[in-house]
């Protein structure tokens, strides 16, 4: 590519004849919004539009690496579908229904339906548990904290978002687990009557250490989107409440909440993207079990990543096919997730927009 | 409702009855006293918990105290004002004792190990019973394994950053920004999977006889792809502050497009861009999931990304997590506190740096 170092000094002085080489300029005169038309004025004297211009070179490059994005993921689901299909073929059991994951074998049989279930009952109960919390946390930083309080915890939130999750499962198995286990044997003592605090133990490495542990993880990501949601609400809703009487709970209640409802939801959706791709924390804090149960404290629960993550070290090449293939049905479930919170972020965006 | 019941007719208003009652601060405290004590008394004499359990449910008998007697004095609106604001706070503190918790644990564990033998020597030839060992190799690794991500996604990335605030119009651009923000959210596992299909069981077998290869550069790759969309977003969005007349001026000088965006607006975001390159690179480096599908982690200094197993910090702390010797556990931990004190450093850096930038809101 070429540089034409005195551009702005050659177009004041007009000199064109002097110097062909800026005859074939790029976009040399035309005004840069719209190329293909020919620049308005100047007769003979402008230049025409060349065919080939560093122009067009850079905003076919820059092009192509916004188009990029759509490669890489039309990419994923070909690769991983490819990669899929005869461990899928192979598979003996039938993919959806069966409770067990042997694809090693001689006879290779598995199923997601176990792994599924606990991906999801974990994510679940992350969200149930960290999202009246990280709410009240956004409420606070929002509305209840002085300025003086609410910046510097804020940035807290944010730094507590960068932490890596390996960390947050190792922690929880080291540290949480025991408190977590007190309070299993607790639950079991008096309320194993209830199906969920019900068996006979061991408990702690349970499906309800890997759903608080996620919940920590979710609260800041959470609590840090909802409150930008909160702060955004227009002054003017917040003072007409105050000025009608409204406490603050009410002025709360019925302009920040109802203003900020769709981006509230799109955080929750996020978190909860967040949670259903989590491995390393779920796969230190889990204790490995195929099926499916709603008992929350005994040992035992999976989920899809953190399965990926424990049995790729000793699969062979079907059964990093089968692996390949619930890794696919995890991309299919968070491309959903993702796109049903974006698309209600995007509605959000244009009724925002157009009430401005 | 309250506040018109409260004042008889006739009455004249002075400064007095105009207000409602307040409810008094001992009162406040002797509820406080009186839910623990019943609380005590609840779990205690039946010995049904230990001290966890009187707390928990004092504060729930606190709340409902609270609002019941607020609800005497002061009217119903105002003690539901003051249950949410005491359920409020107390979603704070709730909170802030897990993570609190992770901070202090992350230090006290991990400075066990925090020496010089740790950062100056590799896992390898260290056995179950050897007290030494370090993450050197696992340092070398994730510094080299970022860095080329980086060098990857970032051109990548601020060039299609480029594209859909400068150039890109209609619908498609309107896709490539849904995808963008929809590929934020991918899992990290999954695109570990990703560069395992298609660089290291289809591609790697080129260069190598036919045999697959783990590789640094395999986690650069799938490294890239987690951090592409967040430095589009970010880069995006610090391209859109650039002021308009600033372009417009350059192109009143006769300044192509290209060259505008090069030299006008690339160097007037640029503070934000490297605020946003930086936050990628701090996720990046935390990941533990694509490296261990792709770089397979090794116990040897490995300085070449491109050929065989390479660490990373964070698959060392999950692997010495899994590892049985004694002492992998302290190492683990140091590692731990290692990687979160290069993710902070990176992220306040980050934050430090878009406070000062003058595009920001």
């Amino acid at each position: 590519m070429g540089d034409y170092p005195s551009r702005s000094v050659n177009a004041t002085a007009g000199d064109l004849g002097v110097t062909p080489r800026h005859a074939q300029g790029a976009g040399y005169g035309s005004s840069p919004s719209n190329h293909d038309e020919p620049p308005l004025g100047g007769g003979g004297a402008l230049p025409k539009k060349a065919r080939f211009s560093i122009e067009a070179g850079f905003r076919g490059l820059s092009t192509a690496s916004g188009a990029m994005v759509l490669v890489i993921i039309v990419a994923i689901a070909v690769f991983l579908i490819s990669k899929a299909v005869p461990a899928l073929q192979a598979n003996t059991g039938d993919f959806f229904t069966q409770f067990e994951w042997a694809p090693n074998e001689a006879n290779p049989s598995f199923g997601i339906a176990a792994l599924a279930f606990g991906t999801v009952l974990s994510s679940v109960i992350a969200l149930i548990v960290a999202v009246p919390i990280a709410l009240g946390i956004a409420l606070f930083l929002s509305h209840y904290a002085p300025k003086r309080l609410a910046t510097p915890l804020g940035f807290v939130i944010d730094l507590l978002a960068a932490v890596p999750s390996v960390v947050f499962g190792l922690w929880g198995r080291d540290v949480f687990q025991e408190p977590v286990r007190d309070f299993s044997i607790w639950l079991n003592k008096y309320f194993s009557w209830i199906p969920l605090f019900g068996g006979d133990g061991p408990f702690g490495q349970s499906i309800m250490l890997g759903g608080l542990v996620l919940a920590i993880m979710v609260l800041p990501i959470v609590t840090s989107l909802s409150r930008e949601v909160f702060q955004q609400t227009p002054g003017m809703n917040e003072e007409a409440a105050l000025a009608l009487g409204a406490t603050r709970w009410e002025m709360i209640r019925t302009a920040v909440l109802p203003y900020g409802k769709p981006g509230v939801i799109a955080a929750v959706m996020l978190g909860l993207g967040r949670a259903l791709g989590e491995t390393i924390a779920l796969a230190l804090t889990l204790s490995v079990a195929f099926d499916i149960s709603f008992n929350l404290i005994e040992n035992g629960g999976n989920s899809v990543a953190a399965n990926i993550a424990n049995s790729f070290a000793e699969a062979n090449d079907t059964g990093r096919g089968a692996l390949i293939a619930s890794g696919l049905v995890l991309f299919a479930i968070t491309l959903v997730v993702n796109m049903t919170a974006r698309a209600i972020i995007y509605r959000r965006r244009e009724f925002r927009d157009s009430a401005a | 409702m309250s506040l018109l019941e409260q004042q008889s007719p006739g009455v004249v208003m002075t400064p007095d009855n105009i207000r409602t009652r307040k409810l008094p601060v001992v009162t406040n405290v002797l509820v406080a006293v009186a839910a623990f004590v019943v609380a005590a008394a609840v779990v205690l004499v039946p010995g049904i918990g230990n001290w966890v359990l009187v707390v928990v449910l004092g504060w729930v008998f606190y709340l409902i105290g609270l609002s019941v007697v607020a609800g005497r004095i002061e009217g119903r609106r105002a003690a539901r004002n003051r249950t949410m604001k005491s359920l409020i706070y107390s979603a704070c503190i709730l909170a802030i004792l897990p993570l609190a918790s992770v901070v202090w644990t992350l230090v006290s564990k991990g400075v066990a190990r925090l020496d010089g033998n740790f950062f100056g020597t590799s896992m390898n030839n260290i056995g179950a019973r050897d007290p030494e060992g370090g993450a050197y190799h696992a340092i070398i690794g994730t510094l080299e394994q970022v860095g080329i991500a980086t060098l990857m996604a970032v051109p990548l990335g601020v060039l299609g950053a480029i594209y859909l605030v400068e150039y890109g119009r209609g619908k498609f651009a309107g896709t490539v920004r849904f995808f963008v923000d929809v590929m934020t959210g991918i899992p990290s596992i999954v695109a570990g999977l990703f560069i395992l299909s298609f660089w290291v069981l289809i591609v790697s077998p080129w260069f190598n006889n036919g045999q697959p290869r783990f590789s640094g550069f395999a986690a650069s790759l799938a490294l890239a792809v987690l951090m592409l969309p967040t430095i589009v977003r970010s880069t995006e969005e610090m391209l859109r502050l650039v002021p308009g007349p600033l372009r417009e001026g350059s192109y009143a000088l006769g300044v192509p497009q290209w060259k505008t965006i090069l030299s006008v607006v690339l160097p007037t975001a640029l503070p934000g861009i490297v605020t946003g390159v930086m936050l990628a690179v701090a996720r990046a480096a935390g990941e533990t999931a694509p490296v261990l599908l792709v770089a397979g982690g090794a116990a040897a200094i490995n300085f070449d990304p491109f050929a065989g197993n390479q660490q990373s910090l964070s698959l060392f702390v999950y692997q010495q997590a899994g590892d049985a010797s004694r002492y992998a556990p302290d190492r683990a931990w140091t590692a731990a506190l290692t990687l979160v004190a290069l993710v902070l450093v990176l992220t306040v850096a980050a934050k430090l740096l878009a406070r000062r930038n003058k595009l920001s809101r």
